[in-house]
């Protein structure tokens, strides 16, 4: 089913959650509503479902407006972060509920009923529970309860309210593969709400970035990652570097130390925030080489695959100088025989930037 | 009562490791002077009543004893009682499962003021209780004429008693229910009305099996109140022999007339209800805990 939402508007207080979204979501493709808490996501998400009303705007559900017609009509699957499985029944009649509250005309033979459950709870995976109670299961099997239960009455659409957010590290990753899985197996129109960048890049088929009520970014998840709309999207799907100046010809002045900008053309005299992965860094460990910036590691990380290189340095002239720190990974061939060391001042160099203007240093932003 | 028999429990079995460790333990004396204490409050202050109340009942002997709770009048107040028991009771469980709704499921203006509102009844003498009803329905209060006109009585008659029960009452369930409900959240309800449920459906299949054991033990409390208030239902009374005593002012008046094994024989009654009470509270507590235990 298609879903779309127009010019939704939804304040709580005085505080604004939503400030006029409009969205499309692609019929059958799995999308992620990615943003930091209070962002607004979790409430767009509630709207769609009819579980929150918003103060303006319509959610349109295959084209028709659904925005005052009751939850039970909308048929959405809803999943919610922690769980809300009926904790007095079993796994089996949690998944059966929605089949057993339907009106007497509607509602399927005990047979059936029992039939359909089985099935979900195969799909799961998790038959062998389906005496249990609720609280005998473990975090993750829940979730998956949750989403029989969800699936029971096949829904038009389904919606995950942060489905792993209350899970841990190794069972989170375990079950957004799974999900993936399982949506390439049913193609249900998905819409799934999360904070976190790797799970949306994983799971997702197209990624909304979502940031104080409004829509920053929408793209598939190598497109978002890649090429960054705002600078809030670039430091929020992962970690960036920012040097802040001016362009001075091919070179951005930052502080004291010029940062080449790498062949991007850029007008003379215009203020910049300039945005570099750690990965993307490169570290020259001479000094005294007039281009790069400046900066003093801080503390050397090797562990695991990449090495990590903490430093700080300072930005900014004429007294407005302020301490930033600087993060590079590489690999940790490369870092043996650079022979760096804690304390050493070096030159940063960022071959890839991505560049945002700025309002000139000096004025209130 | 409860704190007095576990520390005798613990003191029987050897204690926790917290006692038996040389570091964290308590000098002996201390163990013993606290324990002493509580014991003995016990002793004179709950055990010693209750053991007097059937002895008196019973020093004349079961003969004595079974007339004194088989006079015309004893039958009336215990009829009494249980009428005003049986209004008082469902009112109130319907009134404190709203109440409790109300405030745990949704925001709105003044609720504050409403969960403290719902104490008011523990907070105020029962005295005053009882004469607000008498100046709202007495024969010189507000709806007094009104109501001699269409010869309606409330106060001294039945109606009073079962307004002032239901009025000293009220707080029990809500009181029960809210934080139950509030700990509870509403995200089962609205799992439930996503999957289709109508409103009724979701109270019945969702909400109700959720709170049923402090729905139960909330109902009880006030059962146990609603045949044992006396100050309220005493103002309102009139104590007209054999049509407004409820038990507790049939005991007062027996015990008046200098009948005290009858007083103490009915008295005995209310001992027994609240004994029954309270092994019934102990029942729901152990089952609702292995129900938690378990789920």
């Amino acid at each position: 089913m298609s879903i779309a939402v127009k010019n939704i508007e939804k304040s709580f207080g005085s505080f604004r959650a939503l400030d006029n979204v409009s969205l499309e979501f692609p019929t059958g493709k799995l999308v992620a509503l990615l943003g930091p808490s209070g962002c607004g996501k979790t409430t767009l998400l509630r709207i769609i479902a009819g579980l929150e009303f918003a103060d303006g705007g319509q959610v349109m559900l295959d084209g028709e407006n659904a925005s005052d017609r009751n939850v039970r009509e909308r048929q959405v699957g809803f999943v919610f972060q922690h769980y809300a499985l009926f904790r007095h029944m079993t796994v089996f009649e949690n998944v059966a509920f929605g089949l057993r509250v339907r009106k007497r005309r509607d509602r399927r033979p005990e047979a059936d009923i029992r039939k359909r459950v089985n099935e979900l709870l195969e799909l799961v995976q998790l038959a062998w529970l389906r005496d249990h109670v609720p609280a005998q299961l473990s975090g993750g099997q829940r979730q998956r309860i949750a989403l029989a239960r969800a699936l029971a009455v096949d829904p038009r659409v389904l919606l995950l309210d942060e489905p792993f957010g209350a899970l841990d590290a190794k069972v989170r990753k375990e079950l957004r593969r799974w999900l993936r899985k399982l949506h390439e197996d049913l193609h249900i129109s998905s819409i799934f709400v999360t904070h976190d960048q790797e799970e949306a890049m994983e799971v997702a088929d197209e990624i909304v970035v979502m940031n104080q009520g409004r829509v920053e970014q929408i793209g598939k998840p190598a497109d978002v990652y890649d090429r960054p709309a705002t600078p809030f999207v670039y430091g929020f799907l992962g970690a960036a570097n920012v040097f802040e100046g001016q362009v001075e010809g091919s070179d951005l002045r930052v502080g004291e130390d010029l940062l080449p900008l790498g062949g991007k053309e850029a007008p003379d005299g215009a203020t910049f925030k300039a945005f570099s992965r750690p990965h993307e860094i490169e570290i020259e460990p001479d000094s005294r080489d007039s281009l790069g910036v400046k900066a003093r590691i801080n503390r050397i990380l090797n562990v695991g695959g990449m090495a990590r290189v903490e430093l700080s340095g300072t930005q900014g002239r004429n007294g407005s100088t302020a301490t930033h720190l600087y993060e590079v990974e590489l690999p940790r061939e490369q870092l043996g025989t650079m022979s760096l060391e804690e304390g050493q001042i070096v030159r940063l160099h960022a071959p890839r930037l991505a560049l945002f203007p700025s309002a000139p240093p000096g004025t209130v932003q | 009562m409860a704190g007095a028999l576990s520390s005798l429990a613990f003191g029987s079995v050897g204690g926790s490791a917290f006692e038996r460790r040389a570091a964290t333990r308590d000098p002996a004396w201390v163990k013993w002077l606290i324990l002493g204490l509580s014991l003995s409050f016990f002793a004179i202050f709950i055990l010693l009543p209750l053991i007097a109340v059937f002895v008196e009942a019973l020093r004349k002997g079961w003969g004595t004893y079974i007339t004194a709770l088989s006079e015309p009048d004893a039958l009336a107040a215990v009829r009494l009682t249980l009428i005003a028991a049986a209004i008082a009771v469902p009112l109130n469980l319907i009134f404190g499962v709203s109440a409790a709704w109300a405030i745990a499921k949704y925001q709105f203006r003044g609720k504050n003021a409403l969960t403290t509102l719902i104490d008011l009844p523990f907070s105020v003498s029962p005295v005053v209780a009882g004469l607000v009803f008498v100046l709202v329905f007495g024969a010189q209060g507000w709806f007094g004429s009104w109501l001699g006109d269409h010869n309606i009585r409330i106060i001294f008659a039945v109606p009073g008693i079962v307004l002032a029960t239901i009025f000293v009452t009220f707080p029990f369930v809500a009181r029960e229910l809210i934080p139950l409900m509030e700990s509870q959240g509403r995200e089962e309800e609205e799992a439930a009305i996503v999957l289709g449920a109508s409103g009724l459906q979701t109270f019945w299949r969702v909400t109700l099996p959720n709170i049923k054991w402090g729905l139960l033990y909330g109902v009880i409390l006030c059962n146990a109140r609603a045949m044992g208030e006396f100050g309220a239902v005493s103002v309102v009374s009139g104590h007209i022999r054999g049509q407004t005593n409820t038990l507790p002012l049939h005991v007062e008046i027996v015990y008046n007339e200098y009948n005290f094994a009858a007083a103490f024989a009915v008295a005995s009654l209310l001992a027994l209800l609240a004994l029954f009470t309270l092994i019934l509270k102990t029942i729901i507590e152990v089952r609702a805990a292995s129900q938690v235990a378990k789920a």
